[in-house]
């Protein structure tokens, strides 16, 4: 049998067993069984990943089941392995794995395990199944599968009335993307006959020219598909507009932010735009878009970025902005370069948000970083690791020498947009380099606020909380302790942080020769629609441009340093000098409030509408009641109907017909 | 199996039962009727086992002439068959579902055998008339059931469900009379092949839908809908939403499409201007309701919306999608309804706002609610995405306006039904009552766990429910084929490349 299955399926046969099993099997047995599903299934990704990378495998299939066959419409569950999902299977395996190691300490006083691991398990099979998918349903399905998983975690602590929000605005804004998505799906079975990528893919070059209608205008045929399917991409991967709800899934435990809302699931649109890049390279006008919203959304999450006192939540605008950049990678026509921030960041990301989660965890649940501080001392082992994750993020390196995870992947990115030459990619670039200072800042405005000066700890109602219970607090504490000690982790979360921090450090030197260099297209291979015309192009960038997000980085780190270590009263009175626009950036651009004005209230409304005016006053008042009203003026008829007659009126009524019948019938034979 | 009646047996088996129903007491009706009822459904399994999957389009035939060219004629294709098993698939779990009754128990089993009779008799019949005497008379029971078991409101909702019923029956029997007049005979194939002038098929067509659109119901004769939901007992909503609503379907595939093709193309606007409003309409009444069967009897509305789009695109997918979706609708839609009867045979109310929490004392219950939540919201995997997207699939090749209105409904979907969920399973436990109530218990298991099992079948490998009937959505699409409209997306190629390679792409 082929590797492959054991990866996608072990993972569903994890979670159904632990799930269902859930008390009967007990804590241990389920957890075990789950994270021992997911190291095997990295164990065996990673010998795939190796055999792409030396150029030995070639791309191929694996029929599961037929699924649906409706006339020319059909489509089989299958997985395919080629290239690009070499690079997810890695991604998505290890990630999961460690995160299901990290959940053992993390969830350990959870009265709940088996269910959160079960969860987890199921997530990562339906990630599998969207990134082997051969056709676009098994997509949707793993696109779909990934999301109920992630309704179900944001929700896992559904006693809270939060979560349980955040969880329906997760599915349901998702679901506004899969609109676009699912007619994309419909419009690309319209002009192409097939759901069947690789044969979508071949014949899409075909379609230059083609015109279709839709909603009434003429489009050109590639450019609207291109642009529904992108909708659905800008869901998942929470890209401006349909990013509502990615902040507020930070509702769920930490563990899955750093999966399913930083490493995997989110990325999911990315890989999307670069599975069907062929089909988008068609459409000059779809690519556009894409570089145009992935800009603005790297921009526009970065800004809110810089003014959220929740670690989670700044880290999870970072996952939004760093999608942008992915978004304008793929959006000038340099998949490749995506793929490798994608697959980069999955490492630092998920390793900032273990380590927020760590840093979480030692502080007793309290997520505000304004109660922080200092905590370098305390838990040093998260500190490195937290130290690793931001040098990879903020892209950290000298060219040609070292550098960390990001420094690679993000340079690339914007070298790839001015290289480019139009004018959205020289949107994308100058907006990358302007998020790319917002970056710095806000990342190391986290490291410092946890990190170093002095404790704020005092002030933190869980702290005190923590104190209180523990019967320390009597001593009087002017430190800003409180008199409270934070732990460090236990090892079954510092070695996840580990792990990733290797990968934070080394992934981008080790792996950037064979996703973006001169001859990165033996390595695709043809899975994505990689220009070895665009990476000679990011070679002849100016000298400046190489060296521009190096310039940016460490201005953003001296303005953080200055704001946070130097000067901290200095934050306080920039705010005061720039007040509405920092009540704009805080409110996260008001966002949710537009929504709710456009969308959630008049819904609520209509619905209220429709049913006391509509069906209630006028459907009901003029028809059933209002002939009842009419006859019973007649007749006593009414009166009985409603006094409990009406069984025998209407087996009266259904005999008199019958008899009609028959009589008519008599009276055309003879 | 050509001498074996086994339509008429299975017709007959549950009518006899109901009889013995009648006689016996309580304890004897309840354990009579489930008898019945799983002897009907092995028989369904005979019949599907014996089905020739691709062979003679009719099989299983009977007749019998009565008199003057009346007969008992009986007989089914793929399409019958799937709706016959959907029926004697839902009645013994409804029979196990009304342990709750205490009043009038035999005369309760009987009129669920009766109508489980009438139920199969209506997608069986191939004679008009006959068809005609099943359709009507499966109301009868229903009556009953909700005016006699049934809430506080029970006559009100009776009295309209009657009413609007009656209106579409009379019009239907009278277009009824007039083909049989014309074409010279009541039986169904032959009708199905007679081609009625084009314009007497206007009127034909719209007498018959006046009766299905109240059955299936449409906008904006669905008002009767919730109201018998809320009224009827448990196992009387999952008739009504499982069978009851599929025959208003059934009788567009098997009458409007194939007999009045040219009118069925004509009005296939009104059908558009219908659905498109019920999937916005109904979905977003759904998501202010605080009865729970209320909300899900309106959800229907909306599912059913999605059924008439697909019939009317006159394709394949369209086709075969909205038989889906009527069958997936048949076991969500009463598995729904048999999730509410749960919780309401504990705490007796329907209102959700009692409810809370029940994820913490009721964890497989949850699980089992959630799967069908995710299947009527039309998650891959369950048989609520299949013929969602085979329907929409199929409508988009016809207009991409009545698509992307009715794709609307997903978000809908998702916001009602996730709204619901979160009231009854999410939360703290708001009341002590409804936080004491124990997990399911076997007969509930009973009657759940086999619909989860096939929510589950259908949407991994719905080829088994698509096969049976491939052949014959084949020959109604070649009926349809003559007048369908064309699709809105006039699909080109550019000018500069060879128009020969991809030019057939576009055409279907």
């Amino acid at each position: 049998m082929d590797p492959i299955l054991f990866i996608v399926f072990l993972p569903l046969l994890a979670a159904i067993i632990g799930g269902l099993g859930n008390r009967m099997l007990g804590n241990t047995v389920v957890k075990a069984l789950t994270t021992g599903a997911l190291f095997i299934a990295a164990g065996l990704s990673w010998p795939m990943f190796f055999t792409y990378l030396t150029g030995s495998a070639e791309p191929h299939v694996v029929p599961v089941l037929h699924w649906v066959q409706s006339g020319s419409l059909s489509f089989d569950w299958a997985l395919r392995v080629d290239t690009l999902t070499a690079v997810m299977l890695v991604v998505v395996t290890t990630v999961s794995a460690v995160v299901h190691l990290y959940s053992w300490g993390y969830m350990d006083e959870d009265p709940d395990q088996p269910r959160f691991f079960a969860y987890l398990s199921l997530f990562t099979f339906a990630m599998l199944m969207l990134v082997t998918a051969d056709n676009l349903v098994q997509m949707f399905f793993g696109w779909e599968g990934v999301g109920l998983a992630s309704y179900l975690l944001i929700g896992f602590w559904f006693k809270k009335p939060s979560a349980a929000a955040a969880a329906i605005k997760a599915f349901v804004v998702n679901r506004v993307g899969d609109l676009g998505f699912m007619l994309g799906i419909f419009g690309t079975y319209l002009v192409f006959n097939t759901v069947s990528i690789p044969e979508i893919l071949v014949r899409a070059p075909s379609m230059a020219g083609s015109t279709i209608h839709f909603l009434g205008g003429e489009w050109h045929t590639m450019t609207i598909l291109c642009i529904l399917l992108f909708i659905g991409a800008m869901g998942k991967s929470a890209q401006l507009g349909l990013h509502t709800w990615l902040p507020d899934a930070m509702e769920g435990p930490t563990p899955v932010s750093a999966l399913i809302h930083a490493a995997t699931m989110v990325t999911a649109g990315v890989f999307m735009v670069c599975r069907l890049s062929p089909m988008f390279a068609v459409s000059p006008d779809a690519m556009q878009v894409v570089t145009y919203v992935g800009a603005a959304t790297l921009f526009f999450a970065a800004t809110i970025g810089t003014t959220q006192w929740d670690i989670k939540r700044v880290i999870a605008y970072s996952t939004c902005s760093q999608l942008g950049y992915m978004f304008v990678a793929a959006g000038v026509g340099a998949p490749g370069a995506a793929m490798f921030h994608l697959f980069t960041h999955a490492f630092f990301k998920a390793l900032l948000f273990l380590g927020a989660g760590s840093v979480i965890h030692a502080m007793h649940h309290e997520q505000d970083m304004r109660y922080y501080g200092a905590l370098r001392k305390q838990i040093p082992l998260t500190f490195w690791a937290m130290l690793a994750g931001t040098l990879a993020i903020t892209g950290v390196g000298i060219v040609d020498v070292f550098g960390f995870a990001g420094f690679y992947s993000k340079d690339s990115i914007l070298e790839a947009a001015y290289a480019s030459a139009s004018v959205s990619g020289r949107f994308g670039f100058w907006m990358g380099i302007t998020a790319a200072l917002l970056t710095s800042f806000y990342s190391w405005r986290l490291m410092f606020l946890t990190f170093y000066g002095k404790p704020r700890w005092a002030q933190s109602e869980h702290i005190q909380h923590a104190v209180h219970g523990d019967h320390h607090g009597h001593a009087a504490h002017d430190d800003g302790t409180a008199g409270y000690h934070p732990h460090e982790s236990p090892l079954t979360m510092l070695i996840p942080l580990g792990v990733l921090s290797l990968g934070a450090v080394l992934a981008g030197f080790a792996f950037s020769h064979y996703f973006i260099s001169d001859g990165s297209g033996e390595f695709w291979r043809g899975s994505v629609a990689f220009s070895e015309e665009l990476i000679h192009h990011m070679h002849g960038v100016p000298d400046w441009v190489k060296w521009a997000p190096f310039a940016v980085m460490l201005t953003g780190f001296a303005i953080a340093w200055y704001a946070y270590i130097r000067n901290p009263a200095f934050p306080a009175v920039v705010v005061g000098q720039i007040g509405v626009l920092y009540k704009f950036l805080y409110n996260k651009w008001y966002f949710d409030e537009l929504y709710d004005f456009l969308f959630v209230r008049p819904a609520f409304w209509l619905g209220n509408k429709f049913w006391k005016l509509g069906d209630v006053g006028f459907i009901d008042r003029f028809g059933p009641n209002g002939s009842a009203w009419a006859v019973a003026l007649g007749s006593r008829v009414a009166a009985r109907l409603q006094t409990g007659y009406l069984y025998s009126y209407a087996l009266v009524m259904l005999l008199g017909l019958t008899g009609a019948i028959s009589w008519v019938i008599w009276q055309a034979a003879h | 199996m050509n001498h074996f009646p086994i339509l008429s047996v299975m017709l007959a088996v549950p009518l006899v039962g109901g009889l013995a129903c009648l006689l016996g007491n309580a304890r004897q009706a309840r354990a009579i009727a489930l008898g019945a009822t799983l002897i009907d459904f092995a028989l369904g399994v005979l019949l599907w086992a014996k089905f020739d999957v691709g062979g003679a389009q009719w099989q299983f035939q009977e007749n019998l002439p009565l008199f003057s060219g009346f007969s008992w004629k009986l007989g089914i294709d793929g399409i019958a068959l799937l709706l016959i098993e959907l029926s004697v698939f839902l009645m013994p779990i409804c029979i196990l579902a009304s342990n709750a009754i205490d009043k009038r128990v035999g005369e309760y089993m009987a009129a669920f055998l009766l109508m489980e009779a009438l139920m199969i008799g209506v997608f069986a019949a191939q004679d008009l008339y006959l068809f005609y005497i099943f359709f009507e008379a499966g109301l009868i029971p229903m009556y009953l059931i909700i005016g006699v078991w049934g809430g506080a409101e029970r006559i009100y909702a009776s009295y309209k469900f009657f009413l609007y019923t009656l209106l579409g029956s009379v019009l239907m029997l009278i277009a009824m009379l007039w083909m049989v007049h014309d074409a010279g005979t009541t039986d169904i194939p032959t009708l199905m092949q007679y081609d009625f002038d084009p314009a007497a098929q206007k009127w034909l067509w719209l007498a018959f839908f006046a009766s299905f659109a109240v059955k299936m119901p449409m906008w904006p004769v669905h008002t009767w809908l919730p109201d018998a939901h809320v009224q009827a007992p448990t196992a009387g909503s999952v008739i009504l939403a499982g069978v009851l609503l599929k025959m208003g379907g059934y009788g567009f595939i098997r009458f409007s499409l194939p007999m009045f093709p040219q009118a069925s193309a004509d009005y296939a606007w009104l059908i558009y201007g219908l659905s498109m409003v019920a999937v916005v309409y109904t979905s977003l009444v759904a998501l202010v309701q605080s009865d729970m069967k209320k909300l899900i009897a309106y959800s229907s509305v909306a599912h059913m919306a999605i059924v008439t789009v697909g019939l009317f695109a006159f394709n394949t997918q369209g086709l075969e999608g909205s038989m889906i979706v009527m069958l997936s609708h048949g076991l969500v839609s009463a598995a729904l309804f048999l999730c509410v009867g749960v919780i309401y045979d504990r705490l007796h109310t329907r209102e959700i706002s009692h409810y809370g929490g029940l994820a913490i004392n009721m964890p497989y219950y949850a699980l089992l609610f959630m799967l069908f939540t995710m299947a009527s919201v039309g998650l891959p995997g369950t048989s609520g995405f299949v013929g969602e997207f085979l329907s929409l699939a199929g409508i988009y090749q016809q207009s991409s306006w009545v698509a992307f209105v009715s794709t609307t409904g997903i978000i809908l979907g998702a916001a009602y039904m996730l709204y619901l969920y979160r009231r009854i399973a999410f939360g703290e436990q708001k009341n002590a009552d409804a936080a004491a109530m124990p997990d399911l218990e076997p007969r509930e298991w009973l009657m759940l766990a086999p619909i989860a099992a096939a929510v589950l079948w259908m949407g991994v490998y719905p080829e088994s429910f698509l096969a049976p009937m491939h052949s014959d959505i084949r020959a109604i699409e070649a009926r349809l084929a003559a007048t369908k409209p064309a699709g809105d997306a006039k699909f080109q190629m550019g000018k500069a490349l060879p128009v020969g390679e991809a030019h057939a792409e576009g055409a279907h």
